[in-house]
């Protein structure tokens, strides 16, 4: 495991993606199997191990270091499984190093574990490891890397090995398991693609992109299709007769987050196309009721019942083994009728058809929606095919015009990797009455962009010449900029101090010009509630 | 014996000797002063007279200009000196280049004030020397067990693969600029690194003072005279404060390090945003520290600056005397 370790050090201090998905490739290249694959299990999340080693941690501390010694590493370290890896005695210099442990090894050793075995099984394991290794071994065993890489990004350097698409690994990362044997062998052309048949994987989505002024004079009204955009998540739902998966929009599995969706689906062999909502009588819920039940492992039949989850959906990519993508979306969008109406399954409808003659008439209806869970319109163009990625000139998103504040830089922030000279991540605030009586600054909102480059120096170099106080890595500005923020909707939230919560805030305008007692006020966002 | 603490103590201006009528590493300016190194918290310009090694003494004239005490008394390494009826010696402390502890000697009594030290090799200056003694002085900068810092060459080879697999990025290596920079040059240069190494113009002067005295740092450059050409790829050695500043935006996507002990502990690295931590340090780590205060067979250890209440309690159990002297004007170093 000594590349694995120098891997996980190397991509938790290195910010920049490309960097990330560079190390992760060059690891895949030159690491044998399985050793690899145990690595992107665990990269992936998908590691079928779970030791619960904070108290087998203290156990094993407990008899190898004075208790106040290790109070006092803790508190400075701030991370259990950190300290212990600095603190584990080395092997005693001239006592020849034991084989540092495989990943499989590891795997194969704690996996069927008896519970009391765990302790001395880890110690053995440890003595193995020097610092580095050490560390890399407990996150490893604990589930969490938390060293900045997502599943997707584990994809993509994968793709990167393969010479192939993203899209391509996600077609059949849901038929594969650690440690990925086939996949590895299929990527370097020295097997077959792995046997999808029967499973359900995820097939990579399309994506709309935003419609612009100088689109509209190439459009035809009668060559597309309207359709409300609303406001929750994009899901793909796979069932195959042997399961049921939910996918992100990223080809995560969030199934066990919604076991009733994947319930209502059981038996049926679809993949759809949807909209994930809360919904309660019929009504779309805000946005923030559908994030109460977004990344959970599980979920309470209380939070089912408060929360209920609500597919809307607007397409189907293959029923009974038939593959419908090349197919036009008009003759897609049939078959889905057809295919609901046979026998609709439990919490889910279709995204209504807008029926337009002129894309005026259509604006005229876009102006009108005030729903709070209507985002805006999708236009489809009825002759495309499903088409993996965001292709131009099929679908297009049509957002409502963004909703605009005059708002008060109060804190800035370095931001990563190629900014991180530069200060570039917001805070911003809008003026209140206190208690008694006085004006003050409320933070409603965080922004990172929405500026460009020349714009992002002008601030980097206006915090730095108004700095008020610093705090670690954060700068609390003089309340003297305003800064126009665009957002898409704002909502009551007890979670911020404010009582309200922006959805998509973004950097519209630097209003060098405007002072700063002229911005918004709370009351103003209020009454956009 | 006379008990060592009744004629070295603690006072606002500093430690002080009272039978010698000198201070150690005076915060604030005095009349006789005894430097243990060159470093900012320990050396300061105004005082009367200074005594220290040459390379301290030189050290000081490059920081805060010839004239910075009103007359310098340099001694060599192992010297013995009679001040008002104490002997003092400097012994190496293998911190930086010059650096030592001082031992004193009165009624009866031997105490080492050791200033800043380190055990692991350094080839910029002369390894330490343990002296045994009644009661030793130590600094506390790494005193938590967590702070193990390793064979430095592998940090070197780090640094060196790092160039290898990023070889277009600049590779920005924040170290302090006395001591740590021209450190991890020689090192470089002893693994057979032989690109010119780039200076951020705060490291000119000393790098310069060290190649008068003999060191050999092969072809030193600095960032201000050099093509932007040049710079891809190039190692560049600069103070930590300008990692973050606008004078590090001239090389684009630098690969950003830090050469320092605190780079053991991931968070610091993490919060810093450094992409290439370094664990190397000019100062003991904790074995080190246990080690060499064992090896004094000093009964009391008085603990000065850095982290004092692990290394005062571990001490305790292994039936020591220790104490934390509180002394004014010592921060934590930037290594
Ligand atoms: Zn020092
Ligand atoms: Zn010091």
């Amino acid at each position: 495991m000594h590349s694995f370790a120098m891997l996980l050090d190397a991509l938790s201090t290195h910010q920049g993606r490309t960097d990330k998905i560079e190390l992760m490739c060059a690891y895949f290249r030159s690491t044998p199997d399985p050793e690899r694959g145990w690595a992107l299990a665990a990269l992936t999340d998908g590691l079928p191990l779970r030791v619960p080693f904070r108290r087998v941690l203290t156990n094993l501390m407990s008899t190898r270091i004075d208790p106040v010694l290790y109070k006092l590493s803790r508190d400075y370290v701030g991370d259990t499984a950190e300290t212990v890896a600095l603190l584990w005695p080395e092997p005693t210099s001239g006592q020849s190093r034991v084989a540092v442990p495989s990943l499989a090894h590891i795997v194969a050793t704690l996996a069927d574990a008896d519970a009391k075995r765990i302790e001395p099984l880890l110690a053995d394991l440890l003595d193995r490891c020097d610092a580095t290794e050490r560390w890399a071994l407990l996150k490893f065993i604990g589930g969490a890397l938390r060293v900045g890489v997502s599943a997707r990004l584990a994809k993509t350097a994968l793709a990167m090995l393969g010479g192939c698409d993203v899209g391509e690994i996600e077609e059949v990362w849901h038929a594969i398991g650690a440690p990925y044997i086939d996949l590895f062998a299929w990527l370097e052309k020295a097997g077959p693609r792995p046997e999808t048949t029967g499973v359900a994987v995820f097939r990579p989505l399309m994506l709309a992109t935003p419609i612009e002024d100088q689109d509209w004079p190439n459009l035809q009204a009668d060559a597309f299709a309207a359709e409300w955009k609303w406001d929750g998540i994009r899901v793909q739902i796979a069932a195959t007769p042997r399961e049921v998966r939910i996918f992100s929009r990223t080809g995560e599995d969030i199934s066990p987050a919604f076991p009733e969706i994947a319930h209502a689906f059981g038996g049926r062999d679809v993949t759809t196309d949807g909209e994930l909502l809360v919904m309660r009588d019929g009504v779309v819920a805000p946005f923030n009721d559908l994030q109460q039940r977004l990344n959970r492992k599980t979920v309470s039949a209380k939070l089912m019942q408060a929360h209920p989850a609500h597919v809307r959906l607007y397409d189907l990519l293959l029923r009974d083994g038939e593959d419908l993508r090349s197919r036009p979306f008009d003759q897609r969008r049939k078959r889905l009728e057809d295919w609901h109406a046979e026998a609709p399954p439990a919490r889910t409808d279709l995204s209504e058809m807008i029926p337009f003659d002129s894309f005026d008439q259509l604006r005229t209806l876009h102006l009108d929606a005030r729903a709070a869970s209507i985002e805006g319109l999708m236009l489809k163009r009825r002759a495309s095919p499903y088409l993996a990625g965001r292709p131009k000139g099929h679908w297009f998103k049509w957002k409502r015009t963004a909703l605009t504040l005059d708002c008060v830089l109060m804190y800035a922030q370095r931001g990563a990797g190629k900014r991180s000279s530069l200060y570039s991540d917001y805070t911003f605030g809008v003026w209140r009455t206190g208690t008694v009586g006085e004006r003050e600054l409320v933070p409603v909102g965080k922004a990172y962009s929405g500026f460009t480059d020349v714009e992002l120096k002008q601030l980097d170099a206006f915090i730095r010449s108004n700095t008020m106080a610093s705090f670690g890595p954060v700068r609390q500005v003089q309340p003297a900029l305003v800064l126009e923020v665009a957002f898409d909707a704002v909502q009551k939230s007890s979670r911020h101090k404010s009582g309200i919560a922006m959805r998509f805030p973004r950097i519209h305008r630097i209003r060098w010009d405007k002072p700063a007692a002229e911005a918004d006020t709370l009351e103003g966002i209020e009454a956009l509630l | 014996m006379q008990r060592p603490d009744t004629w070295l103590y603690p006072t606002p201006s500093g430690l002080f000797c009272a039978p010698g009528n000198f201070y150690i590493d005076p915060p604030r300016p005095t009349d006789r002063a005894v430097i243990t190194h060159g470093h900012s918290d320990h050396a300061r310009a105004g005082h009367g007279r200074v005594l220290a090694t040459a390379e301290t003494v030189a050290i000081m004239q490059v920081r805060y200009g010839a004239e910075c005490a009103g007359a310098f008394h340099a001694v060599a390494y192992g010297e013995t000196l009679n001040l008002g009826g104490v002997t003092v010696r400097l012994v190496p402390a293998g911190h930086i280049l010059g650096s030592a502890q001082i031992v004193l000697e009165w009624g009866g009594a031997r105490v080492v004030v050791s200033g800043d030290y380190k055990r692991a090799e350094d080839p910029t200056c002369r390894p330490y020397e343990l002296v045994a003694c009644d009661v030793f002085v130590t600094e506390a900068t790494f005193a938590l067990p967590v702070f193990r810092h390793g064979p430095v060459a592998e940090q070197i080879a780090k640094l060196i693969a790092s160039m290898a697999r990023f070889p277009t990025r600049t590779h920005l290596i924040g170290a302090y600029g006395l001591g740590k920079s021209q450190r991890v040059i020689k090192l470089v240069r002893q693994v057979g690194y032989d690109r010119p190494v780039y200076l951020h113009g705060a490291h000119a002067a000393l790098t310069q003072l060290y190649q008068s005295l003999g060191q050999d740092f092969g072809d030193v450059r600095l960032v201000s005279e050099a093509a932007a050409a040049d710079l891809a790829g190039a190692l560049v050695m600069c103070p930590p404060s300008a990692l973050g500043d606008r004078w590090s935006r001239r090389f684009g996507d630098a690969v950003t390090g830090f050469a320092s002990g605190w780079m053991r502990v991931r968070g610091r690295a993490r919060q810093s945003g450094i992409e290439l931590p370094l664990v190397i340090s000019d100062h003991a780590d904790w074995p080190e520290l246990i080690d060499t205060i064992v090896a004094t067979g000093a009964e009391d250890i008085w603990v000065t600056h850095g982290r004092d209440d692990a290394l005062v309690h571990h001490l305790g159990c292994l039936g020591r005397r220790a104490r934390a002297l509180a002394l004014v004007g010592r921060d934590d170093e930037a290594d």
